[in-house]
């Protein structure tokens, strides 16, 4: 499964790389997403997968038993994955709001500042 | 001492608020400062003659071995005398040269920081405070030679002043940081006894270099002389007091300093002599064609700088001696002459030589000093030049072999010295005088004065050359050769060689005077040659610095948002596959990982096939939708794996980016191919390339072996200390709250940002 998940992280990376190589913002915006998501892919997998042991204390115990996943990326990766969400909710407004100034989303067209328009 | 050294740095703090207050009187009474310090050095010399080193020393740093340890010696006495009395002299003609300035204050204030950094860079015996009083010099001077910073031509030779002995500077920290790694030593005078073993080591070569850079930048040693001539932009006082008398000659005596420390070696010597008898003859050569008065006697003073330098690297005893008087020589008849010239300036508004005759008839004080000087310049009896003089041709007479030809240039220069000082200093003053300066009349006594007073020293000192002698020359001269010097100075030594070769210079000198007639054409025809200059040749290397520099920023900074990513992907990709290139071998242990079930392989084959999809969907409402299927597969694998709370997460995330890219889906562009095939190809390979890299390192990481101890803390902790039973969320909103707090921050900066996008109105953009 791990080998499995290597290659969609690199698949992850590679499109989000590319989509951020177009010249047109959404697609930037989605090449954002894709790689944001594939680096909590890999954050995800370098802290051990274990299947079926959540990082839960069982109602009788005091501490987690010998087998559980990781609970440190998993806290890393919700936080990373609600701040990228406002990352992205501003870009997206962000974009929205560009293209009806400049009325264009192609990158090389977007060279002046609002003064000059 | 420190008081002494201090004191000028203090008053240049006070003088601005004193002088703002008393507007209305003479500022005479400023110049008691260098005075006050000329009184005092000079009381100390029976204490040095009495044979007591006079060492006193203050801890500033000492952890780093920097302290104020000071140390008078006689080449330290010749030199604050210099520095005070001319100090003096300058500070009395200012308060006429530029009195009612808007300035004034100010001015005084660089000058008298600058006097105390050169007192303390004479007086400074440790090797760091040295530096910094150096740098404090080329500082003052870039202030001072900007003074007049309404004019371009000012702030650009501030700017070149500054950029060349600043550079000079670095070189002597360089110098004196690898002197400190040869002797362990911050103190020169302890310096000194280790000079055998300094010459040995194997960075003796280096330090001489570094020292060598700094001291031929600071006293305008060819090929970094041109700075000097530009500096005289600056008012006449300073070009007196620095540009000839005193700043330049820093040089000079950093090389002295040093000469019981690390000279007596081919090296030292060889290239001393070569630089300077190079800068001698290249100098005065030039001082023949100049026309302006300053700029004539800016390039005798490079010339008389290279003597100095040439004279320390012949190194002899004779040697020596020639140069602590020709130190003394050139500074009482160059600054008088600089004076003078400032004089002439002020009066009639011209500097120009060919315009200039028979100022005698209007200012006869003036012309005495003037002629006086060039007397002495021109080295004829019974003037202090005389005396200098001889001792410069014994000095060379004494150097075996080469001695003819090192006499010879010695000659030259002085023949083109003597021409260039005439030229300064005898021709604006008789011949007939011009219609226009009738009116001209003598200045005040405080400007012309102090010119006087240099002058008549130098025809003083030459009559008894004894009263200088004990007190001021044997000292300085000892400090130099490290014993106690034999000698006698007299103006009168008999018919000799040495009296035949100083016939030969004046006659010849003199006879050149009548020849040659400085013009603005001759000075034409040689400003040809000014393509083939160091300053040309310098200028021309800066300029291809800041060309290279525009190319390199044009090239990666051009602000395409890509070609970023591109320069900086390709640069890891390299790194990253060189690395694992050298020495890595891939280790996938089969046996420890999870097995794969059918159910999460059609997962990630959905994922995969979502993913491709989203790259390379033509339509923005699939490519959303399939993002979209994406994250929902993330869920999944969150949730195979034990990640209840990050599928939770990525599940309400992902519906949320969703619907907010639908809702503006319709107010955003279509789709547009923008780039052609090639551009494609050349992409998707950098992605592909990348993509692999970071596949290659998980699994190169993941066959490490992890640390565990973070993740058992909290998983023995926060039931104990949390009162928690779901682990993830007691780190979020406990052991690590704090950030959970900034986080949460972040988002509603960001929704106030995504709400005032919405809600902005620009007035401008929607008349349109």
């Amino acid at each position: 499964m791990e080998l499995l998940l290597v290659i969609i992280i690199g698949l992850l990376y590679a499109a989000g790389i590319y989509m951020m190589l177009r010249r047109s913002l959404v697609k930037l915006i989605i090449g954002l997403i894709l790689l944001g998501n594939g680096a909590n892919l890999l954050i995800f997998l370098l802290g051990k997968i274990v299947k079926g042991k959540p990082p839960i204390i069982g109602p009788n115990e005091k501490m987690l038993g010998e087998i559980y996943a990781d609970p440190v990326p998993q806290a890393l990766i919700l936080t990373a994955i609600v701040i990228s969400f406002g990352l992205q909710a501003f870009a997206i407004i962000l974009i929205k709001r560009a293209y009806k100034v400049v009325k264009t989303d192609d990158l090389d067209e977007m060279y002046a500042t609002d003064e000059d328009l | 001492m420190l008081t002494a050294v201090i004191s000028g740095f203090i008053f240049a703090l006070l003088i601005p608020i004193i002088l703002g207050r008393l507007k209305s009187i003479s500022t005479l009474w400023v110049a008691l400062l260098p005075l006050t310090l000329f009184i005092y050095f000079l009381s100390k010399i029976p204490e040095l003659l009495a044979g007591n080193p006079i060492k006193p020393s203050y801890q500033w740093v000492p952890s780093l071995g920097i302290n104020l340890d000071f140390y008078l010696d006689g080449l330290s006495l010749l030199f604050v005398l210099l520095i005070s009395g001319v100090g003096t002299l300058v500070f009395v003609y200012t308060s006429a040269y530029l009195k009612g300035h808007h300035y004034l204050d100010r001015f005084y204030a660089y000058l008298s920081l600058f006097m105390a950094s050169m007192l303390g860079l004479v007086l400074s015996d440790n090797i760091y405070t040295l530096f910094l009083f150096w740098e404090l010099t080329s500082i003052s001077s870039f202030f001072l030679i900007g003074f007049n910073n309404d004019k371009k031509d000012s702030r650009k030779s501030a700017l070149t002043a500054l950029a060349i002995t600043g550079f000079g500077g670095l070189f002597l920290l360089a110098a004196m940081v690898g002197l400190g790694q040869i002797t362990d030593a911050y103190q020169i005078s302890a310096m000194a006894p280790m000079a055998d073993a300094i010459k040995d080591h194997s960075l003796y070569g280096w330090v001489l270099f570094f020292l060598f850079i700094a001291a031929f930048t600071k006293s305008a040693q060819f090929p970094f002389h041109f700075w000097l001539p530009g500096a005289m932009k600056a008012p006449t006082p300073v070009s007196t007091y620095l540009h000839s008398a005193t700043m330049v000659k820093a040089g000079v005596y950093l090389l002295a300093r040093f000469t019981p420390v690390l000279g007596s070696h081919e090296w030292w010597n060889g290239t001393l002599i070569i630089v300077g008898a190079l800068t001698m003859v290249y100098a005065a050569i030039h001082a023949l064609f100049r026309i302006d008065l300053k700029g004539i006697l800016a390039y005798s003073t490079i010339s008389a700088l290279g003597i100095l330098v040439f004279l320390i690297g012949l190194g002899s005893p004779d040697a020596l001696l020639a140069a602590s008087i020709f130190i003394l020589v050139h500074a009482l008849y160059k600054a008088t002459l600089f004076l003078v010239t400032g004089i002439i300036d002020h009066e009639t508004g011209t500097r120009d030589v060919t315009q200039l005759g028979g100022l005698n008839k209007v200012m006869l004080p003036v012309g005495i000093a003037a002629m006086l000087a060039a007397l002495s310049n021109a080295g004829i009896p019974p003037s202090f030049g005389f005396v200098g003089k001889d001792l410069i041709y014994e000095a060379t007479l004494g150097m075996g072999n080469l001695a003819w030809l090192l006499t010879c240039l010695a000659i030259l220069t002085n023949v083109a010295l003597l021409v260039a000082g005439f030229v300064a200093g005898i021709k604006p003053f008789l011949g007939k005088l011009p219609e226009k300066f009738k009116n001209v009349h003598l200045p005040a006594p405080s400007m012309y004065v102090p010119p006087l007073i240099l002058a008549s020293l130098g025809i003083l000192f030459g009559l008894f050359p004894g009263v200088l002698e004990g007190g001021l020359i044997k000292p300085a001269v000892s400090s130099l050769t490290g014993t106690t010097p034999d000698f006698h100075l007299q103006l009168w030594h008999g018919f000799n060689l040495i009296f035949l070769l100083s016939l030969i210079t004046i006659g010849s000198g003199t006879l050149l005077y009548f020849f040659l007639k400085p013009s603005e054409s001759l000075l034409k025809k040689v400003s040809t040659f000014d393509r083939l200059s160091p300053q040309s040749l310098i200028m021309g290397i800066s300029r291809g610095f800041a060309l290279a520099g525009k190319g390199w920023t044009g090239f990666f900074q051009n602000g395409y948002l890509r070609y970023y990513l591109i320069t900086i992907l390709g640069f890891l990709s390299l790194l990253l596959a060189y690395r694992l290139f050298i020495g890595v071998d891939l280790l996938i242990n089969t046996d420890v990982m999870t097995e794969v079930t059918f159910y999460e392989a059609v997962v990630l084959l959905v994922m995969a096939v979502a993913i491709l999809f989203t790259v390379f969907s033509k339509s923005r409402l699939a490519a959303v939708a399939s993002l979209g299927v994406v994250g929902y597969s993330f869920c999944l694998i969150f949730l195979f794996y034990s990640a209840p709370d990050l599928a939770m997460t990525q599940f309400s995330i992902d519906t949320l980016t969703v619907i907010l890219f639908v809702l503006v889906l319709y107010n955003l562009p279509k789709y547009l191919k923008l780039s052609d095939t090639r551009v494609r190809i050349r992409d998707g390979l950098l992605s592909l390339i990348f993509g692999a890299l970071i596949s290659i390192l998980a699994l190169e990481v993941m066959s490490e072996s992890l640390s565990k101890e973070t993740s058992e803390y909290y998983a023995e902790n926060a039931y104990i200390l949390g009162k928690g039973k779901n682990v993830v969320n007691v780190i979020l909103v406990d052991f690590r709250g704090f950030d959970t707090m900034v986080e949460i921050t972040v988002l509603a900066i960001a929704a106030i940002g995504v709400f005032g996008l919405l809600k902005l109105h620009l007035r401008s953009t929607e008349k349109e």
